[in-house]
C-alpha cells in the first residue's frame, strides 16, 4: 500500500508520540523517505512542539509567587480550618 | 508537569493541611504555580486577569481540599480547578466581546498543514527574542478553546493522555483527536512565520 500525503498527515501525531502500529509506521516511514514536503511538515511540527514546551515561552510574571502566597495567607487567617465543611460557609 | 527532588508525599501534606497545619499548603502548591498560571494565561490572554484567576484557583483548591479524592492526582485536580475558573471568566466576558474561542467540533474534516519544502530547525535560543515568544503565545491563544485546552495540558503541562482526559472530562480518544488537530493547526499557523526567522532565507524569493 502506498500512502498519499493526506494519509500521512493524519498519522503525524501518532508518529510523533510513537503510537503507530508496526505496519502503519513502516508505511509512514517509507513515505517520508520520498516526500520532502511531508518530511518538512513532520520536522516543523516536531520543532514547534519543542519550542512551545520550552519554559521560556510561558513565564510567571515577576512577583507572582509572593502575591499568591500573601493572598493565601490572608485567606487562611480569615476562614475556619479547611476540611470542616459544615462551618466553612457562612 | 514534573516535580523534582526528594520524595514529596502529597497525600501526607494534604492530610496535614486538613488537620490544621495550613502552612503545608504553601509547600504543596509550589511546584504547580507555573502550570496553573500558564493554563489561565493561555485561556484568558491577559496577564492581570490570568494572575487573578490563578490565585482564585489556588484559593478554591484550599477551601475545597477536603473534597479532594486521592484516587486522582493532586496536580490534575488543581489544573481542572484552574481550567474551570478560566472557563467561567471567559463565559462572563463573552457577552461583551466577540471571541474566536468557541469550541470546534471534532468533525473528521482533515486539517491541511502548511506545505514547506524544507525545514531548518529553529533552535530554542530563538526564544530569547520576545517577538518569537509572542508569536507562539498568539498561535496557541488563537486555537479553538477545546483544542487549546488539550494542547496545553499535553504539551505544556505534560499531563498524560489519561490525566488530560480526566481533567477535561472527555474520553482518551477525544484527547488524541483534538491534540492531533491542535498540533496541525499550530504547524499551519506557525511554520510559515517561523520560517521567516531563518536569516539566510529571509530575503530569498526562491525559498
Amino acid at each position: 500500500m502506498v500512502l498519499d500525503c493526506k494519509h500521512v498527515w493524519a498519522h503525524i501525531s501518532g508518529f510523533l508520540d510513537g503510537t503507530l502500529d508496526a505496519e502503519e509506521l513502516k508505511h509512514v516511514q517509507n513515505h517520508l523517505e520520498h516526500c520532502e514536503i511531508c518530511s518538512a511538515i513532520l520536522d516543523s511540527t516536531r520543532n514547534i512542539l519543542v519550542l512551545t514546551a520550552d519554559e521560556r515561552v510561558f513565564e510567571l510574571p515577576l512577583g507572582f509567587s509572593e502575591r499568591l502566597h500573601a493572598r493565601l495567607e490572608e485567606e487562611m487567617r480569615s476562614i475556619p480550618p479547611a476540611g470542616s465543611d459544615k462551618d466553612s460557609h457562612h | 508537569m514534573k516535580v523534582d527532588g526528594e520524595e514529596r508525599d502529597e497525600t501526607k501534606m494534604i492530610a496535614a493541611v486538613l488537620a490544621g497545619d495550613r502552612q503545608q499548603f504553601h509547600t504543596l502548591i509550589r511546584p504547580y504555580e507555573r502550570s496553573v498560571y500558564v493554563m489561565a494565561l493561555s485561556m484568558l490572554r491577559q496577564e492581570a486577569d490570568a494572575e487573578d484567576a490563578a490565585q482564585e484557583a489556588f484559593l478554591k483548591a484550599f477551601r475545597n481540599l477536603g473534597k479532594f479524592r486521592a484516587d486522582s492526582k493532586f496536580s490534575t485536580w488543581l489544573i481542572s480547578i484552574a481550567l474551570n475558573e478560566a472557563r467561567s471568566r471567559l463565559r462572563q466576558r463573552k457577552n461583551a466581546k466577540l471571541d474566536s474561542l468557541d469550541d470546534t467540533s471534532d468533525d473528521g474534516s482533515p486539517i491541511a498543514p502548511a506545505m514547506l519544502r524544507d525545514w531548518r530547525e529553529i533552535p530554542s535560543e530563538a526564544l530569547e527574542r520576545q517577538e518569537v515568544r509572542l508569536m507562539l503565545h498568539e498561535a496557541v491563544a488563537e486555537l479553538p478553546a477545546n483544542y487549546r485546552e488539550i494542547f496545553l495540558l499535553r504539551e505544556v503541562e505534560e499531563l498524560s493522555v489519561n490525566e488530560s482526559a480526566e481533567a477535561l472530562g472527555i474520553s482518551t480518544a477525544s484527547v488524541k483527536v483534538r491534540l492531533h488537530r491542535a498540533r496541525l493547526m499550530l504547524q499551519k499557523k506557525l511554520a510559515p512565520q517561523l520560517k521567516q526567522l531563518n536569516p539566510k532565507r529571509r530575503w530569498s524569493p526562491w525559498s
